[in-house]
């Protein structure tokens, strides 16, 4: 087999080449930092011919995701990307993207929201809009950005799915951090993605009206419907990294066990931040702790069966969020949905809660070791003290600096 | 051409829910007769909109979305881009026209941006604004479109304040800043004024704007019979004058001729009573009758000053 | 007996184009319906295209009230230039 092409990419850039090798029919979208790259680099292929796409330079996130809906409701393959603010601006279009189930593939480059402005990585922006009924898929690198975006068209144009798809990754971490990503040829994209195949698209010969009113008498079994959709994705998806991996050689799954054999305690982990915890993980295993983790990929649909099966067996488990849902009974909403799988098991470890790293706070491999701290009393104790900790912020309370 | 010559296809059909009496409809009836195909519509929330398709019944003959309120324009933008994609990657034949049909509250208001956005990158769509002067849905709320002294009841007629204090926003002046290739007003009380403009529309090399006064009955407090009279009235007095904007070209379609005080425009709608009973406010029929005519007299001046 | 989830169309697309005919919105006329003296008629067509509902049907060289969808607001009668249509109390006969 002929060595493929390693490229030096960040993950903005990475995010954009796999779209431009997927063939989109429209971009519909608005800079924002930190995914500006993508747009530019999207303006560039096009620009230059690369990218046969119409790229409306739209004047608002809003109107971003409109004109992907107007697009992907015509049949074209669309496309966007978006970060914090942005995503909020566009977040009463979001649940009418998924309610039209229309295949809309959007990165987003996660950034914390304001206020205060702050254009460093945390994922507020798409926790915060996870009941809106897209697939959320979250990635570490680069080259995870390059391989799910191009799953991603996949995944929403299968027919037994039809949803929408947000394609994430951590902000300037990831988006800005220049790493080789092993890119696939042109044909092996094509071979994998084929042409779009709308469902009752707009179409003068066989006019549909979509968007009617919704009365009480039906609206809950439309919804229901979608629920449904949404929530047997999870085995297309599984399919579909499967046949990515067979195809390609490169092998993931919704859930991502590092280390858990033999484990006791866990850290459960979302995005690029996994990279410093594995670290952590390594330090501990050599001192002889008995420490691992679980990478989650998919947040939306939540893999609670993949979850349970990963975790059972674990005493206590540290969940790192990368957001504080304000007010909420347990810190953070990745924290919430686990310990809620969990809840009926026999047997169920006890789970805490970390929220980590708000606003781009530098998290290290110390911050980790802290929170394995906790975990392994936790496991002596056989008891929480606290539902969650925050982690990387001075003061009472929390976990510093 | 006349009225003989108009097709007899209905792509709205009969069975909508809209009021009976409904400038709207009347509207949105004249529009589509100027196709010789179905448009491809892209409708904002509005009365049209949610008395057309109420679950599971549609009125529409046409493919037809709606997503949202605002983002009217930003839709069309997306379905035309898709359009033009598709067309050239050979998936598409045919060129179908892109309609957008949006209220006063979807255009003037909140409305504005997408649809500024979509004007300035020339996407090529036909955008139809059924103005009602507030927004009717909703019941009755004003928007940037209700003119001076109206009762709404977010601008109501009360002991201190006496309806509206603002006039109406000109929205032809901001659509016509865009440089567009085609932008007027019309009335369905002109049916022919209207199709005439409609054809100029669909033919147009880029985005082409259309500003219809579609009479309210539930809103301006008037009986279902005197919606078509309201809109004569309207032009007649100046109210709402009649022309288009032919690439920065200005030209009065209609020059009424005997110019009726607004009075006439004002008396038979019960948005106006205050202005009437217990007495006559001539101070309030005054300002605006000199408003009328200040912007119609800017108006001549423009079709003199954009003559070739 | 309504649709469950299943049954009910993809995303509660609306799949048959004009649907809305089968509503009888000719049962919204409280009071008043439109009339056409046909001997006056002329034939002009203005009722046709001011009637907000398509309910008045254009056939060859005469027109005719569609009652199955007129909501009786009187626009033909008003508007029409030769007298020929009147509003008539909905319990006359036809």
């Amino acid at each position: 087999m002929m060595a493929r092409k390693v490229l030096a990419l960040n993950g903005d850039e990475a995010a954009a080449y796999a779209v431009k090798q997927c063939k989109p029919d429209v971009i519909a979208a608005y800079p924002i930092t930190p995914q500006t790259i993508i747009v530019e680099r999207l303006s560039d292929f096009v620009a230059d011919g690369e990218l046969d796409a119409e790229f409306i330079a739209v004047e608002s996130e809003h109107s971003a995701m409109s004109a992907c809906i107007g697009a992907s409701a015509m049949g074209a393959r669309a496309y966007t990307a978006t970060a914090s603010q942005g995503l909020a601006l566009m977040y009463e279009m979001l649940f009418v993207a998924s309610s039209f189930r229309l295949p809309i593939v959007m990165s987003v480059a996660n950034r914390a929201l304001n206020s205060p402005l702050n254009i460093w990585n945390d994922m507020s922006d798409t926790m915060g809009a996870r009941d809106c009924g897209w697939i959320q898929i979250y990635n570490e690198n680069s080259q995870e950005v390059y391989d799910f975006t191009i799953q991603a068209f996949r995944i929403a144009e299968d027919h037994r799915v039809l949803l929408p798809v947000m394609v994430c990754h951590d902000g300037f971490v990831v988006s800005h951090s220049t790493e080789g990503v092993e890119v696939l040829s042109d044909g092996e994209v094509d071979s994998f993605l084929p042409p779009r195949d709308p469902v009752y698209p707009l179409d003068v010969e066989k006019p549909v009206t979509i968007g009617c009113v919704g009365v009480p008498e039906y609206y809950p079994e439309i919804k229901y419907q979608q629920e449904v959709a949404t929530k047997k994705s999870i085995e297309t998806i599984k399919e579909i990294l499967r046949e990515f991996n067979e195809s390609f050689g490169r092998s993931y799954g919704i859930v991502e066990e590092y280390r858990t054999d033999g484990a006791e305690v866990a850290l459960l982990t979302i995005g690029s931040i996994s990279g410093t915890a594995k670290e952590a993980v390594d330090e501990m295993r050599a001192e002889g702790k008995p420490v691992g983790l679980l990478k989650l990929r998919l947040f939306r649909p939540f893999p609670i069966e993949a979850l349970r099966k990963s975790l059972s067996g674990l005493k206590v488990v540290g969940v790192v969020d990368r957001h504080i849902s304000f007010g909420s009974c347990m810190g953070g909403a990745l924290n919430m949905e686990v310990r809620a799988a969990l809840y009926e098991m026999k047997d169920r470890p006890h789970v805490m809660g970390f929220p980590t790293g708000l606003g781009g706070r530098d998290i290290r491999v110390e911050h980790f070791l802290k929170i394995i701290d906790e975990l392994l009393m936790i496991a002596e104790q056989d008891a929480l003290e606290e539902e969650y900790k925050v982690v990387g912020c001075r003061g009472p309370g929390c976990i510093g600096p | 051409m006349a009225l003989k010559s108009l097709p007899l296809h209905e792509y709205l059909s009969s069975g909508h829910r809209l009021c009976a009496g409904c400038g709207e409809g009347v509207t949105i009836r004249q529009i589509l007769k100027a196709f010789d195909e179905p448009p491809i519509i892209c409708n904002a929330t509005s009365c049209l909109e949610v008395s057309t398709t109420p679950f599971p019944y549609t009125a529409w003959r046409t493919p037809w979305i709606h997503p949202a309120f605002e983002c009217t324009g930003a839709v069309v933008a997306g379905v035309e881009a898709a359009q033009k994609a598709l067309i050239r990657k050979g998936r598409k034949k045919k060129w179908d026209v892109v309609l957008a049909l949006a209220g006063d509250g979807g255009t003037h208001d909140i409305g504005l941006q997408a649809l500024s956005g979509a004007l300035e990158r020339g996407h090529k769509f036909v955008y139809v604004c059924y103005t009602n002067d507030a927004y009717m849905n909703t019941g009755i709320q004003r928007s940037g479109a209700t003119p001076k002294a109206a009762w709404t009841t977010t601008s109501p007629a009360g002991k201190v304040i006496p309806g509206k204090t603002e006039w109406q926003k000109d929205l032809m002046k901001i659509v016509v800043a865009h440089d567009i290739p085609y932008a007027a007003t019309a009335s369905p009380s002109y049916p022919m004024d209207l199709q005439r403009k409609m054809k100029k529309a669909t033919q147009a090399d880029g985005p082409a704007f259309i500003l219809a006064l579609a009479p309210c009955p539930r809103g301006w407090r008037t009986p279902p019979h005197l919606t078509i009279e309201l809109g004569r009235l309207a032009v007649q007095t100046c109210m709402f004058p009649l022309y288009e904007v032919e690439k920065g070209q200005y030209r009065i379609t209609m020059k009424p001729k005997r110019k009726l005080p607004v009075e006439y425009y004002l008396r038979p709608q019960g948005r106006f009573r205050h202005l009437f009973t217990p007495k006559t406010r001539h101070d309030i029929i005054n300002d605006i009758q000199a408003y009328v005519d200040k912007k119609w007299q800017e108006l001549q001046r423009m079709e003199q000053l954009t003559q070739p | 007996m309504l649709e469950t989830w299943e049954e009910v169309t993809f995303a509660g697309y609306i799949l048959e184009p004009g649907n809305a005919e089968s509503y009888k919105t000719g049962d919204w006329r409280s009071r008043q319906k439109p009339v056409i003296n046909q001997e006056k008629c002329t034939f002009c067509l203005l009722c046709w295209i001011y009637c907000p509902d398509g309910a008045i049907i254009r056939k060859e060289g005469e027109v005719e009230i569609d009652y199955y969808h007129c909501k009786g607001c009187g626009i033909c009668a008003y508007e029409c230039p030769s007298g020929a249509i009147r509003m008539r109390s909905e319990m006359e006969g036809e």
